[in-house]
């Protein structure tokens, strides 16, 4: 371990961190932004992401937020279907977009010198969207086979959206992104556009830049395409309905003829990052890497190295939600391990770790971990942007962002050891097999 | 030591050139050679290694040995059993990736440069040392038996598996690399020490670095990493050719959304035409939502949520190939307008306006791939496997500004072949029993 003091010791006296990097600004509008610097490359990543994803959908329209997603390059007053993405390509740029629960975002990557270019069209289509019937239909069928593609296809897919829907009975988490398929069918120009008038504003916009720019550059340019934007004075609070307390444990059983490698998964609803309290989030995110994070971890130690019980095991914990997260455990049997035999060990392998506590050294590595991803993370300004994005979208500040990996190092092992007895309630639990339809439930 | 200088200007007005990549040619005492891009501005290095020849290396009746070989790299090595192993590497927060393809093993490394000789240590018992304990050898064989079993029932993994077995049948590239449940059961230790001295040897290395370390200090850490490797490995396989004739096969396999797969023979590397194809390819299938593909079989019909075609030039042997996945009851459709395209472009090439769009998006996205120390390694030892010079990323640009309208025409005519075109189609497709191999 003498290596690790040394290191420890070099990463210390290191002056620049990545928050370095950042600045941020509010246009009068109330549109956010957010400039992080990196002068190697004469290349910027634009972003605009808004607060509104699956999540905020109204019932019955699952799904819309992606499909908005997809019509906004579809063509506004002054631009034609396809040409926002064609002036992209012919700056030698690249563009794209991605939605999730809880935001939907837009980015292109250009030269620097291209940034001015590709604000004018971002808040073009911000607010002079312009959609016809046959764009719509069109775009429909892209979207189910998208759907097709990404889940239909995919046993474990499937899986994953049956458990999503099990462990969010009331609150829209359940509702699988892409929408249910029978309500995809049925989108129209409509639901695409109340969606839209809704939450496509600059106050419920942030504006995310990275690459060879100044802060000052950045300003004056959001300023000029942004800054003249109205905001949407209806826009309210972001209220979700939330879960109620689960009070029974909830299991799941599929069976497919696609799923050649059964497995269990189970997840607990867990706390996520809260603006100035984090705290918990920390600690349970350093125990999903503990038990889950690589061949030292605990899982991998106990199910696959002293038991082979497994060929594969991991756990996963993203705090980075607006609202309640999942933490969850997996576990892949080896070949002639029932799905019983393993949950059991799986079962054994967490209530054995909560009895002998946590290895002082594995805890030192990842904490060093840590604090080398923040070297890391400077050379990756687009990963840097996202990272921004998703909390500023999940309801955290800059300054969280910030402050979250000095929380990371002062979590202890304490703290590590309470916020897993309090997620491992079985009574808050989904427990799902996933198995081949000619294997007989044990 | 030769200076190359990328001078990221791009060829439209308004473009001007503020950064560069200098590339260094790096050699060793003992012989190696690298290319080098210093980046001291953060204090870490990204490292990349090739070894020629990969997974096709392997011995007649050991399919899967290279590929199980490279899984125990990191699984115990020199004086550290598996778990020591990665505790050592956690504890200096270096990551060591090792994989392998068709044409090559590949490795890259990620370490601060405070702790470059600890894990240079690591990575040097890795790829001369490796253990091949017996608890590590069956952990990783039962992981890849478990990969085999669910790549039987993967739509793509089957419609690859089909198309490879069509297109080589006689070479090591017709059969997945991971080898067969059967094969993968039979391996031994003998076989994995085998395969190790087969395809990681002096003979066939590539070495590419980006950041913060300077040419004398990686000229002298080649030694000590790679000098111990053998001076030859196993000889490369056989080139080969296409065998597959134009037309259609269907696998059937319960998923609402077919998997189809096409190609037919295409264009090596080093061929004086491959820019004005790379161009003629960037039109028709390449990328964005701009080609043709994407813009008549999903922008238009809304058959597909993506269809891309792609020139893959193999060490030994060329294809030009795509893929499409649409619900069984479209691909029928899909199939014919990419049937329709392919002919399309064979006959009357791209227009003036479609060859400049692609020159422009080709030539302004090219620099912007340089953009952190791991693409810039990764793109290093990629042009030297591809025999290029480091001055290529000075003449690239201009290579593709000078292909012509006639340019792509020709190749368009001799490359693009409706009919030998053949599509693998995984799925319950309707309406393609109609029209076989038309």
């Amino acid at each position: 371990m003498l290596r690790l003091a040394l290191a420890l010791t070099l990463l210390a006296a290191l002056p620049a961190r990545a928050q370095d990097q950042v600045t941020t600004f509010t246009l009068d509008n109330g549109m956010e932004a957010v400039v992080i610097e990196d002068h190697r490359a004469p290349v910027v990543v634009h972003m605009v992401w808004y607060r509104a994803g699956s999540a905020d959908e109204p019932q019955g329209a699952s799904g819309v937020a992606h499909f908005l997603e997809h019509l906004l390059f579809k063509g506004t007053d002054t631009l034609a279907p396809g040409e926002f993405s064609a002036t992209v390509a012919a700056n030698g740029g690249t563009d794209n977009a991605f939605t999730s629960y809880d935001y939907t975002g837009y980015f292109q990557r250009v030269a620097s010198d291209r940034l001015g270019l590709m604000m004018t069209m971002e808040a073009d289509r911000m607010v002079n969207l312009r959609l016809g019937e046959g764009d719509i239909l069109t775009e429909r069928d892209v979207i189910i086979e998208e759907r097709n593609t990404r889940v239909e296809n995919d046993p474990g897919s499937i899986f994953r959206e049956q458990r999503q829907a099990a462990q969010y009975l009331h609150h829209p988490y359940g509702t699988p992104i892409i929408g249910w398929r029978h309500e995809m069918e049925t989108l129209d120009l409509d639901d695409a556009l109340a969606f839209y008038k809704q939450f496509y504003a600059p106050n419920n916009a942030i504006l995310i830049v990275a690459g060879d720019v100044t802060p000052d550059e950045v300003r004056a340019l959001a300023e000029e395409h942004y800054g003249t934007l109205p905001p949407n004075p209806a826009l309210g609070p972001r209220e979700r309905v939330s879960e109620p307390v689960q009070l029974a444990e909830r299991r799941l059983v599929m069976k497919d003829a696609r799923v050649a490698q059964p497995y269990v998964i189970r997840s607990y609803l867990a706390p996520e990052r809260d603006p100035g309290a984090q705290e918990k989030a920390a600690a349970l995110t350093l125990l999903a890497e503990i038990l889950g994070g690589g061949q030292t971890s605990v899982l991998t130690r106990k199910l696959q190295f002293e038991t082979q019980q497994a060929v594969y095991t991991s756990a996963w914990y993203d705090g980075t939600n607006y609202d309640d997260t999942t933490f969850g455990l997996v576990i892949v049997p080896t070949e002639g391990v029932t799905l019983q035999q393993a949950e059991d060990a799986l079962d054994a392998a967490v209530a054995e770790f909560l009895e002998e506590g946590i290895d002082a050294q594995q805890l030192e590595r990842i904490k060093f971990q840590i604090k080398a991803q923040q070297i890391y993370a400077r050379d990756d300004a687009d990963r840097l942007a996202r990272r921004y994005g998703e909390a500023l979208t999940s309801g955290l500040t800059v300054a969280d962002v910030q402050a979250w990996p000095g929380i990371l190092q002062a979590v202890t092992e304490d703290d590590i050891l309470e916020a897993a007895r309090s997620v491992f309630d079985r009574n808050r639990s989904v427990t799902g097999w996933l198995m081949s339809d000619e294997e007989a439930t044990q | 030591m030769k200076r190359f200088a990328l001078v990221l200007g791009l060829v439209c007005a308004g473009f001007s050139a503020r950064a560069e990549v200098d590339i260094q040619e790096v050699t060793s005492p003992g012989g190696f050679t690298a290319w080098l891009v210093e980046e001291p501005s953060i204090p870490f290095i990204s490292l990349e290694i090739r070894f020629r020849g990969g997974a096709s290396l392997d011995a007649e009746g050991k399919r899967g040995a290279t590929n199980m070989m490279v899984g125990l790299l990191e699984e115990g090595a020199g004086d550290l059993d598996a778990r020591a192993f990665a505790e050592a590497a956690e504890s200096i927060a270096a990551t060591l990736d090792f994989d392998v393809g068709d044409d090559d093993v590949s490795v890259s490394a990620r370490f601060l440069t405070e702790t470059t000789d600890e894990a240079m240590r690591l990575l040097r018992a890795a790829l001369i040392e490796p253990r091949f304990d017996a608890d590590a050898v069956e952990r990783v064989r039962a992981q890849i038996v478990s990969g085999i079993r669910s790549d039987e029932r993967d739509p793509d993994a089957i419609a690859g598996r089909t198309f490879d077995a069509l297109f080589f049948p006689d070479h090591p590239y017709g059969t997945p690399y991971e080898g067969t449940v059967d094969s993968v059961t039979a391996l031994t230790r003998d076989d994995l020490v085998a395969a190790h001295k087969a395809a990681l040897a002096r003979d066939r290395v590539y070495v590419a670095a980006a950041g913060d370390i300077s040419a004398d200090e990686l000229a002298a850490l080649m030694d000590g990493l790679l000098g111990a490797l053998p001076e030859t490995g196993a000889p490369m396989p056989a080139e080969t050719s296409v065998a597959a004739d134009g037309g259609l096969t269907v696998v059937p396999f319960d998923v609402p959304q077919s998997v189809a797969l096409f190609g037919h023979e295409g264009m090596e590397r080093d061929d004086p035409d491959f820019f004005a194809a790379f161009v003629m390819n960037t039109v028709l299938g390449g990328g964005g939502f701009e080609a043709r593909l994407m813009e008549e079989v999903r922008e238009k019909r809304g058959l597909t949520y993506g269809v891309y075609s792609y020139l893959v030039p193999k060490d030994r042997a060329a294809i030009y190939t795509g893929r499409v996945a649409s619900a069984n009851d479209r691909v029928a459709e899909a199939i014919e307008v990419i049937r329709a395209e392919w002919a399309r472009m064979a006959e009357n090439g791209v227009t003036e306006e479609e060859l400049t769009r692609a020159k422009t998006y080709l030539t302004g996205a090219y620099p912007l791939r340089f953009d952190g120390n791991g693409p810039i390694a990764r793109m290093l030892v990629g042009m030297q496997m591809e025999g290029l010079t480091p001055d290529y990323v000075n003449t690239r640009n201009a290579q593709v500004e000078a292909v012509t309208l006639d340019d792509v025409r020709r190749v368009a005519g001799e490359l693009l072949q409706p009919d030998k075109l053949h599509f693998v189609v995984v799925g319950q497709p309707q309406g393609l029993e109609t029209a076989p191999g038309q």
